[in-house]
């Protein structure tokens, strides 16, 4: 998801511990200034800051298009989406400052490498089907996992989700709406809209992180109800969703053996490959150089508009106290 | 990261007065170098769909805040006064609203 492969700190059986579960079980919120194990802190602070992270690097496939939208209401419209991808790692990366990391400190820990960012935005968008193709699967794929989360156990995060949710839902309808103008567009515009299916398709398959028997640490996550339904759970369910919108919009998922087990009712779908998400992961992925380098030099060319702000603030404070 | 970092710029928290004449109401935090410049981001980032008429903030560090661990002593002495709650009292049907 937007947040894959989070390692988590095993617990320590202590009495505060199982005080601490019994509290997680009666439901109860976790706030910032209660007791908490060291575990369940260090996995919010990966989790939540592998969140903020994707939402932040989220905003470079889409900000490519921004300049190329096709007509001024597209472009005011998607403008609007990635300044919502922005105020959303915002809420996220404040969510996780109540654990007692920076703001800063993560941007560093991003930008060398030591926290990560979801597999997905590391994919290229070639055309401007891709727009539609990462509002529809991209965020309907996020939407499935953040929805569960607005119950996550931790305060600050669950409140989060809830502001994050409000706003998502606009962003896979704008998706959609594009497709569905492709689709029913000119033979090039459909075959434009076929082939951006064909490539996120199984990026977004891997979103949800890899299969329920090699996720090493969902049990405990789990338990500490910071993630709340298993990989395989979430991607079925994207599945079943998905098809008869795909259908819908005349497109066909890249997927020879995808069809429906009555038995089931469910969708039996193809596993996409592993190995290319454990190396998207690794930092292999076609574009995932470029975006820690867009992020850097951000950052880098930020630095004297931080710092000036900074020593404004301080000299107006000189200034009132010289007063 | 080997030079002398800045110092980052301080965390404020966000109250917001929704549409309608109801408190200000805590909404998130976001980090700015000053009071102005902080009412201008929590703008960008807590009301981009009119989610407010009015912003207030307050620097994160001026906040007091109550301990967790007091929360038995100090809210559950109300468990023991229902009287407190005017359902607590039956009047007769025929006195009607009250």
């Amino acid at each position: 998801m937007y947040a894959q492969m989070v390692t988590s700190d095993p617990r320590d059986e202590t009495v505060e511990d199982q005080a601490f579960q019994a509290r997680i079980d009666a439901g109860e919120k976790i706030e910032p200034r209660d007791w908490m194990p060291e575990g369940y802190r260090k996995t919010l602070i990966r989790q939540i800051g592998q969140h903020a992270h994707s939402e932040i690097v989220g905003q470079l496939p889409e900000g490519n298009w921004i300049t190329r939208a096709p007509t001024l209401e597209r472009k005011a419209i998607l403008l609007a989406k990635v300044q919502d991808e922005a105020g959303h790692g915002l809420y996220l990366y404040c969510a996780a400052e109540t654990l007692g990391v920076s703001r800063d400190e993560m941007t560093e820990m991003l930008l060398d490498g030591r926290m990560k960012y979801s597999s997905i935005f590391s994919y290229p968008t070639l055309t401007w089907a891709d727009m539609g193709a990462v509002g529809w699967l991209v965020d309907g794929a996020a939407i499935m996992n953040q929805v569960p989360l607005q119950r996550t156990s931790y305060g600050p995060y669950a409140r989060a989700m809830i502001r994050v949710c409000k706003e998502e839902s606009f962003h896979q309808r704008q998706g959609f709406d594009i497709m569905m103008k492709m689709a029913k567009g000119t033979p090039a515009q459909k075959k434009m809209a076929q082939d951006a299916l064909n490539r996120f398709w199984y990026p977004s398959l891997m979103m949800f992180g890899p299969s329920d028997k090699d996720s090493v640490h969902s049990a405990q996550s789990m338990a500490w109800k910071i993630k709340m339904n298993t990989n395989d759970e979430l991607r079925q369910k994207f599945v079943d969703l998905t098809v008869p919108q795909a259908e819908y919009l005349g497109l066909t998922i890249p997927d020879p053996d995808l069809k429906w087990n009555e038995e089931r009712g469910h969708y039996d779908y193809s596993e996409p490959d592993w190995s290319e998400f454990y190396d998207v992961l690794k930092g292999n992925g076609p574009c995932s150089v470029d975006r820690i380098e867009t992020r850097k030099k951000a950052w880098d060319d930020g630095a004297w508009v931080r710092e000036a702000l900074m020593a404004h603030s301080e000299k107006q404070k000189t200034k009132v106290a010289a007063e | 990261m080997t030079e002398p970092k800045a110092p980052e710029w301080p965390l404020w928290e966000v109250f917001i007065r929704g549409q309608h004449g109801a408190s200000h109401r805590h909404v998130g935090s976001l980090h700015a170098p000053d009071a102005e410049m902080a009412i201008k981001h929590a703008r960008d980032v807590y009301t981009r769909r009119k989610e407010g008429v009015s912003i207030w903030v307050v620097p994160t560090t001026a906040i007091a805040a109550s301990n967790p661990d007091m929360k038995g002593p100090l809210y559950d002495p109300s468990d023991s006064k229902p009287y407190r709650h005017p359902t607590f009292f039956d009047i007769p049907k025929e006195i009607g609203t009250m």
